[in-house]
């Protein structure tokens, strides 16, 4: 990285092959994200969302223990514990933060026991901070292929699954009505989180996993109610989010305190949560405004 | 396995364990899971930040937890509280991982954090974890039947006078506070299993809260008690076994409650009380 | 079926209420009194601001203009002693707390620090369970009870701290019709002992014909009241749905009945509670 430093900015930014990488995994991420984290927050599955990345650490130090691809790990486990929620009752309104909990909390102690083993196998503890805070800039261009397949399969559920997910996210009781067979609906959907999370939280860590889910989505529906501008704008807000947390974060290596470079996911995050923030001001006052301008129908 | 150090993280455990139970019960009954997971993790983030700034990690994890909780129940009036909470835990884990790298040689603290150092508690700890308790303990007690109130039927209680949103700000405060007091002692991980499996399981064996609560007490006390035990002798670390602790307790919790409801039915079935 | 009242109290009064939600006009300058002891039905469709309206006398919202008044009383709104059914309350199975400590939070649910119970107020709490005839359900689970069983318990709830004005948020949606009769047979009663004044929402009219004395019917925001002997005619009902509606009386009973038009329940979409969202 050292070399960075002597190049004209703007140039380097594009012919370094870390961030030519990271542009391409950060644009297939934030539009697989945009899509199902539409849906995430439609469902109000939010939590589980976030849980998935955390699962998946248990899968991925499970793999690492046994020397097979972390990926395989995450979407392992992610898979199993997508059918677990759905058979404990996140369907259900008031079970479904609990349901979650308890999928995590287990997942979260078998983390701890694999996180043992392969520090005792490895003598390296790098493995935690790797899995929690993985790095978009640290992408290897040959994982580029496996990132587009599984996020090309994650969209294909999404589209395939739409009008019954867009029906039942609204009323259960009308899909019911209509033939919908809701509880494959959303075993289908679960499994399209689980490997959009499985793919977002190994390739840009769990923080930009969650944020990129729920974030770019939250925003998209504060401005359109019609789902599909809802997912077309959360997706647009995170790639444009991600490139941009990208460059500035390959900017910052020439930032204090160190000039080693400031992660990623902080732009990222601290740009999603401003936007959201203004966004949603933006929308209040107009609405203040709009009742001042018009009287009541009818 | 009573030695000096050994008795420290038994009374530490077992503070902990009493104030998860109580306020555990609160967190599972107010469907708060989400915050006792956004909580805990993000002020670890405080603590990476802490450690940077050359401060004590108290300061970082209770600053991050309580301004966390402030956001979570600032941002919920805006949107739904689950986003809210993904968003201001997002928000602060990257200001984590800011902080974490411009620190280095932070990689066994990490691990540290997330999975407790109950073996490592010295005795000066012992005091200012139980005084925190006792003071969240007091908080709930203080708040006890709005707490419930509001998570029943909160229509009704705010037609009653009560500020859900007070009420709502006050909960994640006292959870922020459980938050600060536990992590350094058992980490993010065994807090949050601790905040709901002995919760989740407790409500499947009684009808009545406040023997609820007691029982969710029991089982947080037996959870951490039985994990030490087994991770003493085993060496296997204390959050696996508090993990499968969590889950074994809310499982056979599911299985008690659908063997009486079995029963329930076919009693129901056979007398003449029909509707 | 109405009260003979030669001198009626007025309890309520609402003057020129307008309430905004989320920029949208919810109600718009809605005046109407509420006299004690009537029985009074709040008609209209589903998003039509009857909650909105009920949250509002509640004190829980304020109005952006106009004012809700509490006659011979100087407490206002939500420090006013109001019972409360709200509407479709979803309670979860596995909670634990008994039917009868559901009634209990009627009485001291709003209130800080603990205490032990007292003697008088365990008896009230049996008293209220026995009235609505919930005793034998009252050591369940509530998130386990019927529907019915958990409207009596809620009535129960709302009645334990003895108001002068009972608010119900359609009780009766979701309800089988044997259920419907029995609850609104059974507030009448407790209203009539009580000298309660009760004010009912609700899209289906017709349970609460035989006990009503009064009509609130709200549309587009704005709100019409009347005697029940004045509204429920044929003419006067169908010029408010937009309908025809049809005002019959069968063997001795009124009973609304909307006409059917071509393709099925189409008369619905005039009455609250039936829309096909």
């Amino acid at each position: 990285m050292a070399q960075l430093g002597s190049v004209f900015v703007i140039a380097g930014f594009f012919s370094s092959y870390p961030v030519r990488v990271a542009l391409v995994a950060g644009l297939m991420v934030a539009v697989v994200s945009g899509t199902v984290g539409t849906f995430t927050i439609i469902r109000g599955q939010s939590f589980a969302g976030h849980s998935l990345a955390d699962i998946g650490a248990a899968g991925g130090s499970a793999a690492y223990l046994v020397n097979i691809p972390a990926i395989y790990g995450f979407i392992g486990i992610n898979l199993v514990a997508g059918l677990v929620l759905e058979f404990i009752g996140i369907g259900r309104l008031r079970g479904r933060d609990l349901a979650t909990g308890i999928v995590l909390s287990a997942a979260l102690g078998l983390t701890a026991l694999f996180l043992y083993l392969d520090t005792i196998a490895s003598t390296t503890t790098n493995v935690t901070a790797s899995l929690l805070f993985g790095s978009i800039l640290t992408i290897q261009g040959s994982s580029i292929p496996i990132i587009l397949a599984v996020g090309a399969i994650a969209i294909a559920i999404v589209m395939v699954l739409y009008r019954p997910l867009v029906l039942s996210s609204i009323s259960k009781e009308l899909a019911l009505a209509k033939g919908i067979p809701e509880t494959k609906i959303a075993i289908g959907f679960l499994v399209a989180l689980a490997l959009n999370v499985s793919l977002t939280a190994i390739t840009v860590g769990a923080i930009l996993s969650t944020a990129l889910l729920v974030g770019p989505a939250a925003i998209a529906l504060k401005l359109t109610r019609r789902t599909g501008r809802a997912i077309l704008i959360a997706s647009a807000i995170g790639v444009i989010v991600t490139w941009i947390g990208i460059y500035l974060s390959y900017d910052s290596y020439y930032w204090p305190p160190h000039n080693h470079g400031w992660p990623a996911s902080f732009f990222v995050v601290a740009i999603i949560f401003a936007l959201f923030v203004t966004v949603d001001t933006i929308v209040r006052m107009r609405r203040k405004y709009l009742v001042g301008k018009r009287p009541a129908k009818g | 396995m009573f030695s000096a150090f050994m008795l420290n993280a038994w009374e530490i455990s077992s503070i902990v364990a009493v104030v998860s139970g109580v306020v555990g019960f609160f967190v599972v009954q107010r469907a708060n899971a989400f915050a006792a997971h956004a909580l805990p993790n993000g002020a670890f983030a405080g603590a990476a930040a802490a450690s940077y700034l050359g401060v004590s990690a108290v300061i970082g994890l209770s600053v991050f937890s309580l301004a966390g909780a402030l956001a979570i129940a600032g941002l919920s009036r805006r949107t739904r509280s689950d986003v809210a909470t993904a968003l201001v835990m997002v928000l602060m884990l990257s200001l984590g991982s800011l902080f974490l790298s411009f620190s280095s040689g932070y990689a066994q603290q990490i691990y540290s954090l997330l999975f407790g150092e109950v073996f490592g508690i010295s005795r000066s700890e012992i005091l200012p974890t139980f005084v925190v308790s006792l003071f969240c303990l007091i908080a709930v007690l203080f708040l006890y039947r709005q707490l419930i109130y509001t998570s029943v039927v909160p229509e009704a209680a705010q037609a009653k006078g009560v500020k859900l949103a007070f009420v709502d700000l006050m909960f994640l405060l006292i959870l922020a506070l459980t938050t600060t007091m536990a992590v350094p002692v058992i980490g993010t991980v065994l807090i949050f299993t601790l905040l709901i499996s002995p919760a989740a399981a407790a409500r499947s064996f009684t009808s009545k809260v406040p023997v609820a609560i007691m029982i969710s007490v029991s089982l947080a006390l037996i959870t951490v008690w039985v994990s030490i035990a087994l991770s003493y002798w085993t060496n296997y670390p204390v959050g696996f076994f508090v993990g499968a602790c969590g889950a074994a307790i809310y499982a056979s919790g599911r299985i008690y409650r659908s063997i009486q409801s079995k029963n329930l039915n076919f009693g129901e079935a056979n007398s003449l009380h029909a509707l | 079926m109405s009260n003979v009242d030669q001198n009626p109290v007025k309890l309520l009064e609402l003057e020129g209420v307008s309430i905004s939600q989320s920029g949208r006009e919810v109600l718009h300058d809605v005046t109407f009194d509420i006299y004690k002891g009537k029985f009074i039905g709040l008609i209209g469709t589903n998003g039509s601001g009857k909650t909105t309206l009920l949250r509002a006398i509640l004190g829980i919202i304020s109005p952006s203009s106009g004012h809700i008044r509490f006659l011979n009383s100087s407490k206002q709104g939500r420090s006013r002693n109001i019972g409360y059914v709200p509407q479709k309350i979803d309670f979860d199975p596995d909670m634990p707390l008994r039917a009868r400590d559901l009634v209990a939070l009627g009485l001291d649910g709003n209130r800080l620090g603990i205490s032990k119970r007292k003697k008088s107020d365990k008896l009230l709490i049996d008293s209220l369970v026995e009235q609505v005839g919930a005793a034998d359900f009252a050591n369940s689970r509530v998130g386990e009870l019927s529907g019915g069983e958990q409207q009596r318990i809620m009535i129960a709830h709302a009645l334990i701290s003895k108001p002068e004005l009972i608010l119900l948020d359609e009780p009766l949606a979701n309800l089988d019709l044997r259920s419907q009769v029995e609850i609104v047979t059974l507030v009448s009663k407790l209203a009539r002992e009580g000298n309660i004044t009760v004010l009912i929402s609700t899209h289906d009219m017709n349970p609460l014909l035989p006990v009503m004395d009064r009509i609130l019917y709200i549309a587009n925001g704005k709100v019409a009241s009347g005697e029940v002997s004045e509204v429920v005619t044929t003419e006067s009902l169908s010029s408010l749905y937009g309908h025809h509606v049809e005002v019959v009386n069968l063997k001795g009973r009124i009973l609304v009945v909307p006409e059917i038009e071509e393709g099925g329940f189409n008369f619905l979409r005039g009455i609250p509670g039936n829309e096909d969202h």
